[in-house]
């Protein structure tokens, strides 16, 4: 008996790293090898098993609209909950080992770098595509092709607290800023920033400048000849250290703080999108949405983010995902049901116009000539670039804002010849 | 052997069976016929390893994973033989620890080792045949303007399949062989064909048991290939589509076929035409050294690097003494038998160590916010210090936090090894009439480092790659003004490595590999040298 306990402790210890190794073997074939096996075996009756990743933030939505389409299609579909930090680099690493799911829900700007990777398949929308606002479908579209069907759009819109300040006479971003001023509170217009920047939050007022990231064909698809740059950019750098040396824009407030700040009624306005305002209406907030005025003389177009579904490229259901993404998901009632479960904008033209609800309604106004997020993988770099920048503008550590404004384009060229 | 052989006496040839064994055959040490308990317990816990091995086998088998079915019989064999035959004693031991070295230590540094040189990353994720499928996936288009058929699959006597539409009020059948031709036999309802004879229609059950058959289907329009061919994707609408690219297997090459340009691969892993124009994707191949010999070349990388080699070094030292210069003090000062409620209090010290790491760092981050921060506004009343944006602050933040989350740990350590210092050295010491700051000096100290010296340096390579308080803290921030990589003052070399290699858009696994396996000569080196020195501490 004196040898069992170390003998004990060893059985353990390599059960323990035998299971280890076993699954990490087979993680993915419980996913997704298992139903495919069957499919191939089973005769008669309608079989095949869809496999579906989507990350927990969408989760929610998707999945009474899964089991409706399990319940008419009698297709069997295996939901596969992932974490929304990891559910991008896992498609496009399991992808090609055969292990990936059949169909993934995502935004578009991961479009790039799936088409860039070969990990999704190219969908025909067909005559639907003329059915969605031109922008989804634009926002899925890489090199021609569309690869994803989207259901969902969401842009960031001016929203003002209406008990601090009830009517928007200003037409001008400087304007709304002194209106903001005027109210009396702690702070006038919230933009999130943070320590990194956040140049999503600043591109309406970029665009207001007419510097936009990429410059755009006449179709309204991106190039990858940056636009930001020359006197238009210039302009909008001197514009963003004002904004900074008055303490508008301030690096410390990042997105948890200008939520609290506002739901605190610390400030009249924020710029932000859909995702905040469900909050704030549960916190009791009378709110309304707007376009954000001009700064720079032209129109503040906010970028426009689109939800959808790719299929994998290596899918061994094409048929059974064509028919949940391109026939089912693209559906009126589908993507309305959508909307009631997500509070987003549907893409489908029939559905957003049964939208009634002016908050979203207001976003939508915001959003309507807005241009999707470029999805080219070198996006990644250029975020990165401008919103450092940014920050740095507004924080005072870049004193001289044209400067680092170039110095920032010439590194994002170099970025993307780079690549 | 000899060890062996000793234990093996003491073990199992004692002079007289121990009392309470009834079975009397010592001589034969066949173990079939040892039924102890322990025995028993062995039975099973080696046939619960086997049965979970087993099971690991048939799945890596269902998956095509041979590297994991050959790495698992090799350990179902080795543990059998290991836990039942007598001459292995040392290896019942040893077994459990060599197998857990293999998998989480050899072979991830040998995988990581084999991608540094690779160019496995974003546009070179897969194999050569993954990637021309995709590229001919990607560049089918439909024909513009061409119009979309409701699409009947039939099967044919044979069970081969083929596509039925009606055009312009002419039902047209066609196979992978035989272009469109016109079947005016056919039924057909409100634009679809709904019976041919001879033929039977495919249900949507019977589709997806042929889906990706269906799915791989083209039709010719006609006998002219460039007139396109009719394909479908979701088995109800079909469409005309053409090839822009087509694949030669012959010459393995890819021709545009709109321009006529020829595209060969290239040794990057990519089709690439005569004027250097490449198509993505690519796929994965070797590159030697490129990605070490770019980890010295790469202009871009040049310009912070010195800051960031410097501070790392910084960091890491800095980190290790100011932690253990603080956990040695709090160590002698509760090891005092005069402090009250000792256990208490030393129970609160470890509680930082408690906490994951990241999660402290997270609201550490929240706390030292500039506007908002909980130090800022109620410690300091309201004042703005920019804790995280300045790079000086930003940098005595990082120490200080790290001092938080580390100086448990030293505590602990000098707390176990000031116990284990007898009490007679002390007593003796004070005979011989030293000072509290003599014994301290003299005999404390040199005792204390033999056992927690090689710790100190262990602790030096965990925070030269501590990765996960410099992303939550800081993110390596506040950035460099201008330079042409985003890195930041606080930015380690890991972290520098995850900045450039992930966060600049493409992902780039060799590249990140090659970077990591510097950075692990480097650490190796230092602590290598680290345990040297200590190892004279010893021969005090």
């Amino acid at each position: 008996m004196r040898r069992s306990i170390p003998a004990f402790a060893a059985a353990l210890g390599l059960a323990l790293t035998l299971t280890a190794c076993g699954s990490s073997g087979d993680d993915g074939a419980k996913e997704t090898t298992e139903p495919t096996a069957d499919s191939a075996t089973t005769e008669a009756a309608l079989t095949g098993t869809l496999t579906m990743w989507v990350d927990e933030t969408r989760i929610d939505v998707m999945k009474p609209i899964v089991e409706k389409f399990q319940s008419e299609t009698g297709v069997k579909v295996d939901m596969v909950q992932k974490v929304s930090g990891d559910i991008r680099t896992d498609f496009v690493s399991q992808v090609p080992t055969g292990q990936g799911p059949d169909v993934i829900i995502g935004a578009h700007d991961w479009t790039g770098e799936f088409v860039n990777n070969g990990v999704v398949a190219p969908l025909q929308l067909g005559d639907k595509a003329s059915e969605f606002s031109p922008s989804a479908v634009q926002a899925f579209t890489y090199d021609g092709q569309v690869y994803g069907a989207p259901y969902a759009i969401e842009n960031i819109a001016l929203v003002r607290n209406n008990e601090l300040v009830p009517e928007t006479k200003a037409t001008t971003f400087d304007e709304l800023v002194a209106e903001g001023k005027a109210a009396g509170t702690k702070y006038s217009v919230l933009i999130q920033q943070g320590d990194q920047g956040d140049a999503y939050h600043l591109y309406p007022l970029q665009t207001s400048f007419d510097a936009p990231i990429f410059t755009q064909t006449e179709d309204g698809s991106y190039t990858t000849d940056l636009g930001l740059g020359g006197e238009n950019g210039e302009k909008f750098a001197t514009y963003l250290q004002k904004l900074g040396s008055e303490k508008v824009l301030d690096p410390a407030l990042g997105g948890d703080q200008v939520k609290e700040a506002f739901l605190n009624g610390e400030a009249p306005y924020i710029v932000t999108g859909p995702w905040y305002t469900t909050e704030f209406a549960n916190a009791g907030l009378d709110i309304s949405v707007l376009p954000v005025p001009s700064a720079g003389g032209s129109e503040a177009k906010p970028f426009v983010g689109v939800q959808g579904a790719f299929i994998s490229a290596k899918s061994a259901n094409p048929v059974l995902a064509n028919e949940f993404v391109v026939n089912y998901l693209t559906t009126e009632p589908v993507q309305t049901e959508l909307y009631e479960l997500g509070g987003r904008l549907p893409a489908l033209k029939t559905a957003a116009a049964k939208v009634d609800d002016p908050i979203l309604a207001g976003f939508n106004e915001a959003g309507a000539t807005g241009a999707p997020m470029p999805s080219i993988p070198e996006m990644g770099a250029m975020w990165q670039f401008w919103g450092t920048t940014q920050v740095q503008i507004i924080g005072g550590q870049a004193t001289d804002p044209v400067g680092a404004w170039n110095t920032m384009v010439t590194n994002m060229q170099d970025a993307i010849d780079a690549a | 052997m000899s060890q062996q052989t000793i234990v093996h006496d003491s073990e199992h040839a004692p002079p007289e069976p121990p009392p309470g064994d009834e079975r009397p055959v010592r001589g034969d040490s066949s173990p079939a016929r040892d039924f102890s308990k322990g025995f028993l317990v062995k039975l099973v816990l080696v046939g619960l390893i086997d049965a979970i091995a087993l099971y690991g086998i048939l799945t890596a088998i269902a998956v095509e994973q041979w590297a994991i079915v050959g790495f698992l019989v090799l350990a179902l064999v080795a543990v059998n033989w290991a836990y039942f035959s007598r001459r292995t004693l040392a290896a019942k031991y040893l077994l459990p620890g060599l197998v857990f070295l293999l998998v989480y230590v050899i072979f991830t540094a040998c995988y990581t080792a084999y991608v540094a040189f690779t160019n496995y990353g974003d546009g070179h994720n897969s194999t050569k045949d993954d990637a021309i499928s995709a590229i001919l996936a990607q560049n089918e288009q439909r024909v513009e303007g061409s119009q979309a058929y409701p699409l009947t699959i039939l099967t044919d006597s044979d069970g081969d399949l083929a596509f039925a539409i009606v055009r312009d009020g002419q039902a047209l059948v066609g196979t992978q062989d035989d272009p469109l031709a016109p079947a005016d036999d056919a039924t057909v309802e409100s634009d679809k064909v709904t019976a041919l004879p001879e033929h039977e229609v495919l249900g949507f059950a019977a589709v997806a048991q042929r889906q990706q058959e269906i799915v791989d289907l083209r039709v010719p329009v006609s006998d002219d290939a460039a007139d396109g061919s009719l394909r479908t994707q979701d088995a109800a609408t079909g469409y005309i589509f053409e090839s822009v690219m087509e694949y030669d297997p012959a010459a393995d090459t890819m021709t545009n076929t709109q321009t006529g340009v020829v595209y060969r691969p290239n040794d990057q892993g990519q089709f690439a035409a005569e004027d250097g124009s490449t198509i993505a994707p690519g796929w994965r191949v070797n590159v030697g050294f490129d990605n070490f010999t770019r980890a010295f070349s790469d202009e871009r990388l040049r310009t912070a690097f010195v800051e960031i080699f410097l501070w790392t070094f910084a960091f890491a030292l800095l980190s290790v003494l100011t932690t253990f210069v603080l956990g040695l003090f709090l160590a002698v000062v509760f090891n005092d038998p005069r402090v009250r409620a000792r256990k208490l209090l030393r129970a609160l010290m470890i509680l930082p160590y408690a906490i994951p790491a990241f999660i402290s760092a997270l609201v550490w981050k929240g706390m030292l916010n500039t506007g908002s921060g909980f130090l800022n506004q109620v410690l300091l009343g309201g004042a703005e210090i920019p804790w995280l944006t300045d790079p000086w602050l930003a940098k005595l933040s990082v120490i200080g936090v790290n001092l938080w989350l580390g100086f448990p740990y030293m505590f602990i350590v000098c707390t176990g090894a000031l116990q284990s210092i007898p009490g007679e050295v002390y007593e003796s010491a004070r005979m011989d009439g030293a000072k509290p700051w003599r014994i301290m000096r003299s005999i404390t100290l040199p005792l204390l480092m033999v056992s927690v010296a090689p710790l100190l340096v262990a602790s030096f390579a965990f925070n030269f790659n501590n990765f996960a308080l410099i992303y939550m803290l800081t993110g390596g921030g506040p950035n460099f003004v201008g330079t042409p990589v985003v890195v930041g003052h606080t930015d380690i070399l890991i972290s520098m490595v995850y900045s450039v290699a992930f966060e600049s858009g493409l992902k780039q696994y060799g590249f990140a590999s090659a970077l990591s396996i510097l950075i692990f000569i480097m650490v190796g080196a230092i602590s290598w040298w680290g345990f040297r020195r200590t190892r004279r501490l010893e021969e005090l």
